[in-house]
């Protein structure tokens, strides 16, 4: 079936088999690998983008209910000269990653918090994040991040 | 040791990997699709325990895409082994170990839910699950066996006939009669029977391989989500597929965490691996969650009965431990060794108790493969210790500070009664720390404080020791590791000056690429961003033997201290030469090579220059080039120790327990990035937090299903389960390797879940509670108050 939807800014047309998760039509089809895949049952938030500015688990989709948004990847969060967004330099700042895995959608669910709660509390960023497992920072930086970024807007 | 250059040693330079990751650009196993590929999915058993009568694969070869479809037969009659077990456990009778095969695709029977039946290849990943649906298997189910504490007993259902009354071994360690002579004069003895609950590390990132055979070349690459490339590639070609070692690359590219889980060599990625010739296409496998779940090894599972011997001071006088350890169906790559060499010989802790006797029993079951997680033997070892040592002291009214005081190590080296001799330590300066960090002194409001909110809080004390940095290969050999257990590291200086570093160590979330740089750069007097380290390609890398144990820096990083060496040595013939002295003249001092006590020198990349340029050069007495290789040995295990220091508030209504407050004061030695050290702690704190009270694999000891087969039933730690951690460090630097440093990967997982335990208990001690089990999940604190009540 066709698919059109901006993805990063730009605009995308595909024909996709109905049974295709967004996540995959992003992997797979687009080639965007940069959003992950931890679990199969919607539980992991690797697998988090953003669709039409709000946070989604991508896995929990089909390719065909984004039909006309528009959505944001990890690859499309930086600035287009390559500086990277707030989140992400908060992140490397604040070593709030280690393998990398659960990241992307790390980020991409810390900045949907940010922008519903901008001054968020220590209890509402853990509270905010517990859609997102990571199993090698102990969250301990990653909240720290989201703090970082949050004081320095 | 303090940094000579920015970015050097003691520093915390932001990560080198960290741009790919966070802009997406990583690349994972998963990530990685080669022309023509083809996809795999494994027909696994629903049954815990079945024999298998018959399989029928028509239907599912002529379903649509499917290219081959594989079953044990197949690979009995390729003459494909089973996958080996790398450690040799010898019985109190002096036997070896029962080694059942453990064939890649089950043969005749399965053992254990999840157990691979046949493997399906297809164009497309749906048409290769779709088809395997249509496999049909008879299958003649028989009674399961899965509790550790019980399968030994006679008339249970038995996984192997070569291994009566599913024992794999009964290993002993220790003095048995000193410690019987010991209790028999104990003014007091302190007891504990209990589990260390059965745990799935859960990496992130699932398991996933792509296997590709090359017709030109006759020979195989296989990318692989692994912490060992070079280990799987040895296992996989000497020991189940005969096929020349060198004519197999392994590529472990960016892995998604560990923890234990991807040390071992898998049945799936060598069934693709072979089969990748078979149907001469590139296959990829990566593995569904709930796959992970019911096929990636899992951890811990001890039934254990422990216990203390002491004077009427608090003096320990001996330990008796008797552990049943859960191996699962088959003997995993490391199993054997987990719950024997790595467990028991741990059981002094940071103590001098004078006799210890252990007896492990391994014990098969039809559950899948029980093998290292995060720890590995060590956190089971500190529970058993900490635990008894936090009981034995609330039973005879003793300080829990004070009676660790009592009993530790205080002169170095210290041979243990366990077979480890400790070479340095500090275990006041930790605990001092630790106790100040945790304001100790200021508990008591702060419970008094909580109890008018009606919560009660406890404190809890865990004072740990782990031996990291695998291991002297002599030593490892006579206990019976079938593997070395060196290092290797390259340092290939470009005629620019700019260095690359091959090494044998694994990164998959420790940040090797920044720390090894850090190193390097530091020595060599160079950039930071001038060096480069590649690790994870035994295509690329000196043959290494990975990242486990918290081994990467003290060996790893030693041997690329070892390689270094000779780059300054040959750098120092070299500038005699362009300097016109004598070599034993020359110094290198922050990047560049004086004569001494004059003024004469050149910069470290101009001797770079010269070595490959070498017009003005000894040519006579000395090779071109630059570039060298070291392979290192330990001469002893490091002995990383800390105090951690832990508080609970438990709301005695719901049984609901929050860790409130968590300090950690450990000694890793030198510390080359602060910042990754304490990630490194933060980590694994969380993951012992999450054993104290959150995860458990359970399956049901009748039927051997596996009740917590996705996250809905397994619980993760998540955000809002731990607090911000207090981490603090204390230094006494290890004295048998040159940077100092012991290792920091393991520490947090080994040292949390007893000070998490003891703090819940001491939070509930007025209500009579003596244990809580671990995980100490609400319903079953809230059980345990209720019984104390009654
Ligand atoms: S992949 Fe786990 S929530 Fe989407
Ligand atoms: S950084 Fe590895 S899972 Fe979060």
């Amino acid at each position: 079936m066709k698919l059109s939807l901006k993805v990063n800014g730009k605009a995308v047309e595909a024909d996709v088999d109905p049974r295709t998760l967004l996540v995959q039509f992003l992997r797979d089809h687009l080639h965007l690998t940069g959003t992950h895949v931890g679990c199969d049952t919607g539980q992991c938030g690797a697998c988090t983008i953003h669709l039409d500015g709000r946070a989604v688990k991508s896995c929990n989709l089909l390719a065909l209910q984004a039909q006309g948004t528009e959505v944001t990847t990890i690859e499309g969060l930086a600035a287009p000269n390559g500086d990277m967004h707030p989140m992400q330099a908060a992140f490397k700042e604040c070593h709030g990653l280690q393998c990398g895995f659960c990241t992307p959608g790390m980020v991409m669910s810390a900045t949907a918090l940010l922008k519903d709660n901008p001054k968020p509390t220590e209890e509402q960023i853990r509270a905010g994040l517990d859609g997102n497992f990571c199993r090698c920072t102990g969250y301990h930086n990653i909240v720290k991040a989201v703090q970082t970024c949050a004081g320095g807007r | 040791m303090g940094a000579n250059i920015p970015n050097g040693i003691g520093a915390s330079p932001r990560r080198k990997e960290d741009q790919r990751f966070l802009t997406g650009a990583g690349n994972y196993t998963d990530d990685i699709n080669i022309q023509g590929q083809t996809y795999a999915y494994f027909l696994r058993s629903p049954h815990a325990h079945a024999a298998i009568k018959k399989i029928d694969t028509r239907a599912a070869a002529a379903a649509p895409g499917v290219v081959a479809i594989f079953t044990g037969a197949d690979l009995a009659e390729a003459k494909v082994g089973g996958l080996p077990c790398g450690w040799l456990i010898t019985d109190v009778s002096g036997q070896p170990m029962k080694e059942p095969p453990h064939p890649l695709l089950a043969q005749g029977k399965a053992n254990h839910v999840g157990d691979q039946v046949a493997v399906v290849i297809a164009e497309t990943y749906l048409q290769a699950k779709d088809a395997a649906e249509l496999i049909e298997v008879d299958y003649g189910v028989l009674d399961a066996v899965a509790d550790v504490a019980t399968a030994t007993q006679s008339g249970k259902p038995q996984v192997h006939d070569i291994a009566p009354n599913n024992v794999c071994y009964v290993w002993g360690h220790g003095d048995k009669a000193a410690v019987d002579k010991a209790f028999a004069g104990a003014a007091h003895v302190t007891t504990l029977e209990f589990r260390n609950n059965r745990l799935i590390p859960n990496a992130i990132e699932p398991r996933a391989a792509v296997a590709q055979y090359s017709r030109s070349e006759d020979a195989y690459t296989l990318h692989v989500a692994n912490q060992n490339p070079h280990v799987e590639r040895l296992l996989m070609t000497a020991f189940v597929l005969g096929l020349p070692e060198h004519k197999v690359r392994v590529i472990a590219p960016d892995v998604g965490g560990g923890f234990g889980s991807k040390i071992f060599l898998y049945a799936e990625e060598t069934v693709i691996t072979w089969a990748s010739k078979r149907v001469n296409r590139p296959i990829k496998w990566t593995c569904e969650r709930s796959e992970s779940f019911m096929s990636d090894a899992h951890g811990r599972d001890h039934a254990t009965k422990a216990e203390l011997a002491l004077d009427k001071d608090g003096k320990f006088l001996a330990m008796r431990v008797h552990t049943k350890a859960n191996l699962g169906a088959y003997l995993s790559t490391f199993a054997s060794s987990v719950p024997t060499i790595l467990y028991a010989t741990l059981l002094a802790g940071q103590y001098t108790t004078p006799a210890i006797y252990a007896e492990v029993t391994g014990v098969f079951t039809n559950t899948v493969p029980v093998d290292a997680y995060r720890g590995a033997g060590r956190p089971e070892a500190t529970f058993v210790v900490e635990r008894l040592v936090s009981k034995a002291a609330l039973e005879m009214g003793i300080d829990q500070a004070e009676i660790r005081r009592r009993n530790f190590i205080k002169t170095f080296p210290y041979a243990t009664p366990v077979g480890l001799t400790y070479d340095t330590g500090n275990y006041e300066a930790t605990l001092a720390a630790a106790l100040k960090i945790a304001d100790v002194a200021g508990f008591p409001a702060r419970r008094e404080e909580a109890k008018k909110r009606g919560k009660l809080r406890g404190i809890g004390y865990s004072c740990y020791i782990e031996a990291c940095g695998l291991a002297p290969s002599n030593i490892a050999g006579a206990l019976g590791a079938r593997a070395g257990l060196f290092e290797a590291g390259e340092v290939r200086v470009h005629p620019t000056g700019s260095v690359t570093v091959f090494t044998g160590s694994h990164s998959h979330g420790q940040g090797h690429e920044t720390t090894f740089a850090q190193v390097v750069a530091e020595r060599l007097g160079i950039p930071f961003e001038s060096v480069d380290v590649v690790h994870g390609d035994t295509g690329r890398i000196p043959f290494g033997m990975g990242t486990y144990g918290s081994r990467s820096l003290a060996v790893g990083g030693t041997a690329i201290m070892k390689a270094i060496d000779k780059v300054v040595a040959k750098g120092k013939k070299i500038a005699a030469h362009l300097l016109e002295a004598s070599d034993s003249d020359i110094v290198f001092e922050n990047g560049n090579f004086k004569v001494a006590g004059t003024d004469k020198q050149v910069a470290f990349g101009q001797v770079a220059f010269a070595a490959y340029v070498p017009h003005n050069y000894p040519l006579d007495k000395l090779e071109p080039g630059l570039n060298e290789t070291a392979f290192y040995d330990p001469t002893n295990f490091t002995y990383p120790a800390g105090s951690h220091i832990c508080e609970v508030e438990v709301d005695p209504e719901t049984g609901v327990t929050r860790v409130v407050n968590y300090v950690a004061s450990d000694d890793f030695g030198n510390v080359i990035n602060p910042m990754i050290v304490e990630g490194q702690v933060h980590g694994g704190l969380a993951q012992g937090i999450g054993q104290a009270l959150l995860e458990q694999a359970v399956y049901d000891a009748e039927s051997g299903q596996l009740l917590t087969g996705s996250y809905t039933d397994y619980a993760m730690p998540r955000a809002d389960d731990v607090p911000s951690f207090k981490v603090d460090t204390q230094v006494t630097p290890c004295t048998h390797n040159p940077l100092g440093v012991k290792g920091c990967g393991e520490a947090g997982a080994i040292g949390s879940p007893p000070a998490v335990i003891s703090a819940i208990i001491d939070a509930l001690k007025d209500l009579g509670v003596k244990e809580v089990s671990m995980p100490a999940t609400p319903y079953r604190v809230w059980q345990a108050i209720r019984s104390a009540r009654a």
